[in-house]
């Protein structure tokens, strides 16, 4: 970049130079060449900084967010009860079982990929779709689903419980 | 003011003395200069990759769990990221491509000759170096195709006797193509390569300084019988400000792909799922990979593969010191080598155009 | 030698390595030597009276250390047919069809000899048999209806779970169909024969057969399999329940429910059919020839127009989601990321599955609230694909200017250069 721009100051340079050095009739028309050479090394600089610039720019959302999520505030879950959070591009489900503690699972039923969802009077996981039932511990325990839920791993911090995706051993 | 500025560098630096040489820089005029061209626009393009690779480096992250994401956020939150990125990916195919073209063009003009040798052998690490670049660039986004070519390629080289599997796992980082081989391209990929680059390229261009530029054998001959027939550019301005008019052709090329066709994302990439049918590395390996495919997988009592990859490998070894071979005499230059040059270029095309169409 | 004997005596696991080199001596010893006679000769003779070794070693009971002799009695263990073949060595013969069940009840309805085998095997079959029509019509004397054999086969039984196994559920339709489907055979039964072929037809058959979902129904999910029985006409509902919980839930508060039952109609076989449950599509609300819902009702009463919102919602959602996505394929066939708002679009779809289960309801009101929530996403992800033509087209625009700058540079160089070398 920085290359470029030396050799094009010096053309420039050079272009000045030889054009209060040479005195010929045809002046107008050199004129005109520069401008046009000018005009369109300014214009073709912006249009190549203009994007650079916003590129800088960091953008509001931060976060990633594919393999780490806050899934729910502290307070925002009853003991025996279910939320469904997006976690990357699919739903998750966050169970708060009645002695207090958490569960994360994916909530995208293994048998058709309905979103499951928690059942407080059965205290399972229940896909409505084909009334297929997991346990609090994802395995598929009746009804068609084939397969248990993948189980994320979840932790509290500050008034946030995080869930992430179970790392690979 | 830009006298000034620069008369106060030239008193402190003794600048015009270091330029000197660049001003009576003289380039040769016949009806193949359009060829010189092809190393300014190889260096142009590395120097865009640097430029937009630096950038990149603001957001991207390595690693199996976050780098695929980061690209994705980089192509579709970070304003104008798809711009960087896709000038990036295009930019570097253009520049393999400009490299190789640069390559063939000194082959066929000669210029490799007395006393360009060196010249040409730091051409030839630096296009090696360039492939590297590619093939460890090309993991980085963490997609399924980016990691079965990768999968496929560091297996090829474990193929290699005796020294093939222990420089399969230095550069895979493990038995097997994860995270952490991630990681290892992602350091020769920005670190190790650029400053090897970076040194090499120095050394090319000085030497191209240092010995001015090459004319071929035919013409040279006949401009020493009859040195009034002799044509010739200054570099500065006339040679330079064409380069530049070539630069911006390059600009424009590079604008239009990466607008129309942004650089696709593809898929993140899943150890666990099968790789997907027809798997084929980036074009600049097609011709190696369609011939070891095209290899019998016993050859005599060696293994096909083996066979092949030592193959390149002496190739490769032979291309490197190919000018050690030729005549010192311009008018006795040998015509077995632009022969092998001509062969060389039918194998090359013709493989990757197999290797493109073959399922 | 335990296991030649009639019943075989209780096998502790301890004696498990014992039996495996004990079955495999037998194995050895079949032919020529005195411990099965029985298959030297059955090996040989024609297909009802043959058995071969290598047929019979198929059979769970053969594995399970069962011989000839535990079904037939006799004695296997002397060559002379007419001494192994004799009824004073208990030998019974070929087992007449009213037998079957009982000669099978005698060990599978103890629960202390099965135990020994599989604690978690039921022993009810035969009770159940006896509820089943099969059953009752075996008891009467008509001896054309399925016995045990006739499913489970006989003398290469396989277990349930083995896909070869003519009862396992990929294969159970099949093996109904051997009798149902068989118009001759089924004279003077008052039931139809095109079950099979209807259910071919099926949705279930297709999730069964085509994308190999165990869990999809065949014949034995409805009907029962020892106690095989059409489902009352008003127990249909409870049958279906069992895997469209949603749509039964929706149903039972519906006002067909009632009207349904005090006309004696069969539930969800009123508008779905039985067994050639077809993929329900919104022409069911419509009024063309899928149509359901005027078979009863008078066009232009209230129900027909309840009918006619029910169909625009759906329609217009379905609409919705179907322009979303060609507004998206566009953008991405034209280098846009919308990777999220193509996800996005599941979400659409789920809203429309669950606005078409709860037409169930027969409520206008529950189902547009579905309806309006599938808009709602519909139109997010239509003008994220917007979003990215406009911005695609903003790239083309810059690109423009960007490269009328570098033509602008590209000409003068050119008039410069040609300039200063004239």
């Amino acid at each position: 970049m920085r290359n470029d721009l030396d050799v094009l100051r010096q053309n420039e340079h050079r272009a000045a130079m030889s054009a209060g050095r040479l005195t010929q009739p045809n002046t107008a028309r050199r004129r005109m060449i520069e401008i046009f050479l000018g005009g369109g090394l300014i214009a073709s600089f912006m249009s190549f900084l203009y994007p650079v610039l916003r590129y800088l720019i960091p953008p509001p959302v931060a976060d990633l967010g594919a393999e780490e999520i806050v899934a729910a505030k502290l307070t925002e879950l009853k003991p025996n009860s279910g939320k469904i959070f997006r976690f990357g591009n699919r739903p998750g489900l966050l169970v708060m079982n009645a002695d207090g503690t958490y569960r994360a699972l994916s909530a995208t039923c293994t048998h058709l990929g309905c979103t499951v969802q928690y059942r407080s009077d059965l205290r399972q996981i229940w896909c409505a779709c084909h009334n297929g039932i997991y346990d609090l511990n994802g395995r598929n325990v009746s009804g068609p689903p084939p397969r248990p839920l993948e189980v994320f791993d979840v932790h509290s911090r500050g008034d946030e419980i995080v869930v992430s995706r179970k790392r690979e051993a | 003011m830009f006298a000034t500025l620069r008369h106060w560098f030239d008193e402190r630096f003794n600048w015009d003395d270091l330029i000197a040489p660049l001003r009576h820089k003289i380039v040769p005029k016949h009806s193949l200069s359009y060829w010189y061209f092809l190393g300014g626009i190889t260096l142009f393009l590395f120097g865009i990759q640097v430029a937009t690779g630096i950038l990149l480096l603001l957001y991207y992250r390595p690693g199996a769990n976050e780098a695929f994401e980061s690209v994705q956020y980089i192509m579709t939150q970070v304003q104008f990221g798809w711009l960087i990125r896709s000038i990036h990916s295009w930019s570097a195919n253009l520049m393999i491509f400009t490299a190789f073209a640069h390559m063939f063009s000194v082959l066929f003009l000669k210029a490799y000759r007395k006393p360009r040798e060196l010249t040409w052998v730091s051409g030839m690490i630096l296009l090696f170096l360039v492939m590297g670049f590619g093939f460890s660039g090309y993991l980085l986004p963490w997609n399924t195709l980016a990691f079965f070519a990768t999968k496929v390629g560091t297996e090829i080289t474990g193929q290699v006797p005796i020294m093939g599997k222990p420089m399969m796992i230095f550069l895979r980082g493990g038995e097997e193509v994860t995270g952490a081989t991630l990681t290892r391209f992602f350091g020769f990929h920005v670190a190790v390569l650029p400053g090897l680059a970076t040194v090499l390229l120095l050394v090319h261009v000085l030497l191209v300084q240092r010995l001015g530029i090459s004319v071929p054998p035919k013409l040279e001959v006949q401009w020493t019988a009859n040195p009034s027939a002799r044509r010739e550019m200054k570099f500065f301005p006339n040679f330079a400000l064409r380069e530049m008019m070539a630069w911006y052709v390059a600009l424009a090329a590079l604008g239009v792909l990466a607008a129309i066709f942004p650089w696709n994302l593809g898929v993140k990439a899943d150890p666990f799922v099968p790789a997907p049918a027809g798997i084929k590395p980036e074009w600049y390996f097609l011709f190696m990979f369609q011939t070891l495919k095209l290899i019998p997988s016993k050859v005599w009592f060696i293994d096909g593969e083996v066979l092949g990859v030592l193959a390149f490998g002496l190739v490769g070894l032979f291309w490197l010191l190919l000018p050690f071979f030729e005549s010192d005499q311009p008018s006795r230059t040998k015509p077995w080598i632009t022969g092998l040059a001509v062969f060389a270029l039918a194998y090359v095309a013709g493989m990757s155009a197999y290797g493109h169409l073959a399922k | 030698m335990a296991i030649l004997q009639n019943k075989p005596r209780p096998l502790g696991a301890t004696h498990q390595f014992e039996l495996a080199i004990l079955l495999v001596l037998g194995a050895c010893m079949a032919y020529g030597q005195t411990k099965n006679s029985c298959l030297d000769c059955h090996a040989a003779l024609p297909d009802p009276l043959g058995v071969t070794q290598e047929k019979f070693s198929q059979d769970i009971h053969a594995q399970k250390g069962l011989t000839c002799t535990s079904c037939h009695g006799g004695d296997a263990t002397s060559d002379d047919p007419d001494k192994a073949m004799s009824p004073k060595a208990g030998w019974k013969g070929k087992i007449e069809r009213k037998q079957i069940p009982q000669l099978c009840g005698n060990c599978h309805s103890d629960p202390a000899y099965i135990r020994q085998f599989d604690p978690s095997l039921r022993t009810d079959q035969l009770v159940q048999y006896r509820t089943s029509v099969h059953g009752k019509h075996l008891a009467v004397g008509d001896s054309k209806v399925a016995v045990c054999t006739d499913c489970h086969s006989v003398h290469d039984l396989r277990a349930p779970s083995d896909p070869r196994s003519t009862v396992n559920p990929v294969n159970v339709a099949n093996t109904c169909a051997h009798c149902h489907a068989d118009a001759d055979y089924m004279k003077g039964y008052p039931i139809p024969t095109d079950q099979f072929a209807n259910y071919k037809a099926s949705v279930h058959h297709e999730a069964l057969a085509v994308r190999g979902d165990l869990s999809a129904p065949t014949c034995s999910t409805c009907h029962g399999n020892h106690g095989a029985v059409p489902p009352g006409i008003d127990k249909v509902q409870n049958v279906c329940s069992n895997c469209h919980a949603f749509q039964d839930q929706m149903y039972e508060k519906s006002s067909h429910k009632q009207a349904f039952q005090a006309a004696g109609l069969p539930g969800c076989v009123v508008c779905h059919g039985n067994h050639a449950i077809a993929y329900p599509t919104d022409a069911k609300l419509g009024t063309g020839p899928d149509a359901v819902c005027m078979r009863c009702h008078t066009p232009g009463d209230k129900c027909d127009q309840a009918r006619a919102a029910l169909l625009a919602d759906l329609t217009k959602l379905d609409a919705a989601i179907k322009s979303a996505d060609k507004t998206l394929a566009l953008a991405e066939s034209s280098g846009m990321e919308v990777s999220e708002a193509r996800l996005g679009q599941n979400e659409a779809r789920d809203s429309l599955t669950k606005a078409r289960v709860t037409i169930h309801s027969f409520r206008t009101d529950l189902v547009n609230q579905d309806i309006q929530a599938g808009l709602k996403i519909a139109a997010k992800n239509l003008q994220a694909g917007k979003d990215a033509m406009v911005e695609r087209n903003r790239r083309r625009a810059g690109l423009g200017v960007s490269l009328i700058a570098i033509a602008m540079v590209l000409v003068g160089l050119r008039l410069y250069i040609k300039r200063i070398e004239s």
